[in-house]
């Protein structure tokens, strides 16, 4: 494939959306794993919402 | 399940964890079609292979829009209709429509130097859109830094509705100034101004991109639950102690 006089440019900007798109990405995953973990952590020490309470018999 | 049900934030949990999957390998399937269209795709009479530029620049700048769109329905979810899932879904969709307002800076600058000679230039469409940009982050700051969420909701959904009033100046920037970058070539009166063999690929990108955003999204949307959860619990912890 040939990218022209301006392969430069093609590759940064190509480059720039891909870093971007793993950065976003990342950032929902991880989030989500602190979040989970965070979460078991509290319920490990007994603290559950009401609706958790009332499931349990 | 009907769309009222959707209000409850654990029976949208559980619609998010059954969708997310699905929609993971649409996005990835897209992306795969959209890029071997994209590469496969005639160069521009004018603009050469530098046009491959485009098939990134403009889904992200589409997206930049309606991100912020999306944000003011929700500021309207949260300040008329109360829903409780409306401010959950304008703050998870602040960071991705910054991320796609940037994406969509840098590429037109490096598609802007080459065509232009320039990476920037202070014309209506370029400071409209880094106003965007800088709106985003400013919401962003906004829901980071006031400590009671109630607050922060209410503020930012009025800061919301005030900053959609940039979104017709970013679309019709190019029509009510004289403004270096082009006017609009696919979403104007008329038929796209674009050759079907170039503007096929870019549908298909813009649908991955769209997919990409929905996506991230909902996860996102998820996440903020979540932290939610998190922050009610700790309150009830500190309220044992």
């Amino acid at each position: 494939m040939n990218l022209g006089a301006h392969a430069d440019f093609i590759v940064a900007a190509y480059a720039v959306a891909i870093a971007l798109t793993v950065a976003l990405i990342a950032w929902v995953a991880l989030d989500y794993r602190a979040q989970r973990r965070i979460l078991l952590e509290l319920e490990q020490q007994g603290i559950t919402r009401r609706s958790q309470r009332e499931e349990k018999p | 399940m009907s769309f009222t049900d959707l209000a409850n934030p654990t029976r949208f949990l559980a619609l998010v964890q059954r969708l997310l999957p699905w929609l993971a390998a649409a996005t990835v399937v897209a992306f795969a079609v959209g890029l071997a269209m994209a590469f496969n795709a005639p160069d521009d009479y004018q603009q050469g292979a530098t046009v491959k530029i485009m098939f990134l620049h403009v889904p992200a700048a589409w997206l930049s829009m309606f991100g912020w769109a999306l944000m003011s329905v929700a500021a309207l979810g949260t300040l008329v209709w109360r829903h409780p899932l409306a401010d959950v879904a304008a703050k998870a969709a602040a960071p991705i429509g910054a991320a796609f307002t940037l994406m969509c800076l840098i590429t037109g600058s490096l598609w802007g130097r080459p065509m232009w000679g320039t990476f920037w230039v202070w014309d209506a469409r370029l400071t409209s859109v880094l106003v965007l940009f800088l709106m985003y982050l400013a919401l962003m700051a906004l829901y980071w830094t006031t400590e009671d969420p109630a607050r922060a909701s209410r503020a930012a959904a009025i800061l919301t509705l005030v900053g959609a009033i940039n979104l017709p100046v970013i679309k019709f920037s190019v029509d009510w100034w004289n403004t270096l970058h082009q006017p609009a070539s696919v979403i104007r009166l008329g038929a796209p101004a674009i050759h079907p063999a170039i503007l096929t690929p870019l549908l298909v990108m813009a649908l991955a991109f769209a997919l990409l955003f929905l996506t991230l999204h909902l996860a996102a949307m998820r996440n903020e639950i979540l932290r939610r959860r998190v922050r009610t619990l700790q309150l009830m912890k500190a309220d044992n102690a």
